[in-house]
């Protein structure tokens, strides 16, 4: 393990801290635009992050211990989440430890104590919002899972450091099998991130919120772990989806000075997606919880397409 | 370079497919009318490449005539007719979308199945995609089966012309263009007197859902 390797893994985990919440701002903002409304700006997540660190944290009294353990272990998950995929580089020292399929179950990890610090205190809305949480990652999963075999079989390995070097520094060729991938990926992240055909980021309506019904209980600093570590999630699946459909000016290893580049490159292309991700959700209507189902059905019927043409057509 | 164009034409293979998953998803009748132009686009831009590799100058006739036809005739026929017959905002309520789907991948299982030994044996540089070419024609042949409305079920008719074109052009480098000109003009007198007789069943039933024919006589 060389210095810059390490040097290379410190910069992508601040970098993932610092741009993550400025992300969430950029949505946001361009969400209040679409909407004719002037926004908060793109700093807003950093004060509200601020604001709740320095909030006294209520804890109800009927809460366990893993009521107030949870937030760092979400946290944690989503650190390390965006940690091992390739944001700048794909010399990372910490890539070894968890592989597609593992950072898929870094994923449920999360949910899963997310889910339970939900149903911890006992209200009725914690519990609703569990249950919702479940019904939508079991059907999300399978199919996130599908479109990561199929980038793998064109990696011939599940590490996404290798798929990335494969897709971005190999010669250049057209996978139609990506494109199916890329549409079912796109459903995914939708779905996972809480963002509008399934669930409203901005909503407090007891008959429609999902994730905000998880975390009513919370506040203070557990409450802005939590904030933080959804911010961390968008992040670190935006980054996925550019690093395996738009793997261009990702840094190769042994070569520290492409992440100069690596770095506007990144901003560039999260700017992009931040932008269409908010277009998507002025356009689009929130679905009901019942259709969800067929939403992510179709996501993973897609990712299955995909894996057979790559068989089919070897592309 | 050539395998880039090989490549090209399987991306626009795989679109075709993505398009009738598409379609056999659709609710709304307009969407379904846009997804079978964008077909017939993507049929147009493989058709195009194709004669392009092999040089062979019949095939960007048959690429014009479809280009004419199922881009802008046909569903410019079939817009006039969802306006007279005033279905234009239609949704039909489908049974059940995601058991649709997953019997669809069996489908594309089997018909890639049933392709796989076919295209071993052929040289051609479209041989890959003999086999998406008949998923799409099954699963066009589904949409009609389980479609209720007369206009989807003639979208599905069309989507599954568009297969078999597809499917000539991939296996064989298209048809004689005799055969295709054949080909292109039934489909056109198709669409219109299945238009007639879409006046015809609304005449008698006030409705066009073809349920109503399975009926014998009135009750």
């Amino acid at each position: 393990m060389s210095l810059s390797s390490i040097f290379s893994q410190f910069l992508a985990i601040v970098a993932a801290l610092l741009l993550a919440p400025l992300l969430m701002g950029w949505v946001n903002q361009w969400r209040a635009w679409f909407g004719n409304r002037s926004g908060a700006g793109l700093l807003q997540p950093y004060r509200m992050l601020h604001k709740l660190f320095h909030k006294e944290s209520v804890v109800a009294e009927s809460a366990s211990p893993l009521f107030r353990f949870a937030p760092y272990v979400i946290f944690g998950c989503m650190l390390l989440a965006s940690a091992i995929v390739p944001t700048l580089s794909t010399d990372l020292p910490l890539a070894p430890a968890a592989d597609a399929i593992a950072l898929v179950g870094l994923f449920a990890l999360a949910r899963i104590f997310i889910s339970l610090a939900a149903m911890d205190i006992g209200t009725a809305f914690g519990t609703l919002g569990a249950r919702r949480e479940m019904l939508i990652g079991f059907l999300a999963e399978p199919a996130l899972l599908t479109v990561l075999f199929t980038a793998s079989l064109i990696g011939q390995s599940t590490s996404l450091s290798t798929i990335v070097e494969t897709l971005a520094h190999k010669q250049f060729a057209i996978h139609p099998s990506l494109a199916f991938a890329g549409i079912a990926f796109t459903f995914v992240s939708f779905a996972e991130n809480a963002r509008v055909p399934v669930d409203n980021p901005a909503t407090h309506l007891e008959l429609t919120m999902i994730h905000e019904a998880l975390i009513l209980e919370y506040s203070g600093r557990h409450l802005a772990l939590i904030e933080w570590a959804a911010a961390l999630k968008l992040f670190a699946y935006s980054c996925i989806g550019l690093a395996l459909f738009f793997p261009w000016g990702i840094a190769e290893a042994q070569a520290p000075l492409a992440m100069l580049f690596a770095l506007p490159a990144l901003v560039f292309k999260l700017a992009t997606g931040g932008f269409l991700l908010a277009l998507i959700e002025t356009l689009s209507a929130k679905m009901r919880i019942f259709r969800v189902p067929e939403f992510l059905a179709t996501a993973f019927l897609l990712a299955v397409i995909g894996m057979l043409t790559h068989i089919l057509l070897g592309a | 370079m050539t395998t880039l164009i090989s490549q090209l034409i399987n991306l626009f293979a795989a679109v075709i497919l993505m398009l009738s998953f598409a379609m056999l998803a659709q609710r709304r009748i307009l969407s379904l009318i846009h997804l079978f132009a964008l077909q017939g686009l993507a049929v147009v831009g493989a058709t195009t490449v194709v004669a392009y590799v092999t040089d062979q100058h019949h095939l960007y006739y048959s690429a014009a005539l479809t280009l004419a036809l199922k881009v802008f005739l046909i569903p410019w026929l079939l817009h006039r007719l969802i306006d007279r017959l005033n279905v234009r905002w239609d949704i039909e309520t489908l049974i059940n979308i995601p058991s649709t789907m997953l019997i669809g991948i069996v489908l594309v299982v089997f018909a890639f199945n049933l392709a796989l030994p076919i295209s071993q044996l052929s040289a051609a540089i479209t041989r890959g995609t003999l086999g998406i070419a008949l998923a799409s024609v099954l699963l066009s042949f589904m949409m009609m089966i389980i479609r209720s409305k007369a206009v989807p079920q003639v979208i599905g008719f069309l989507a599954m012309e568009n297969g078999l074109f597809f499917a000539a052009t991939s296996a064989t480098h298209g048809m004689p263009m005799v055969v295709e000109l054949g080909i292109a003009l039934d489909v056109l007198v198709g669409v219109f007197i299945l238009g007639v007789f879409m006046f015809q069943i609304r005449e008698q039933f006030d409705s066009l859902d073809i349920r109503h024919l399975e009926n014998l006589k009135e009750d």
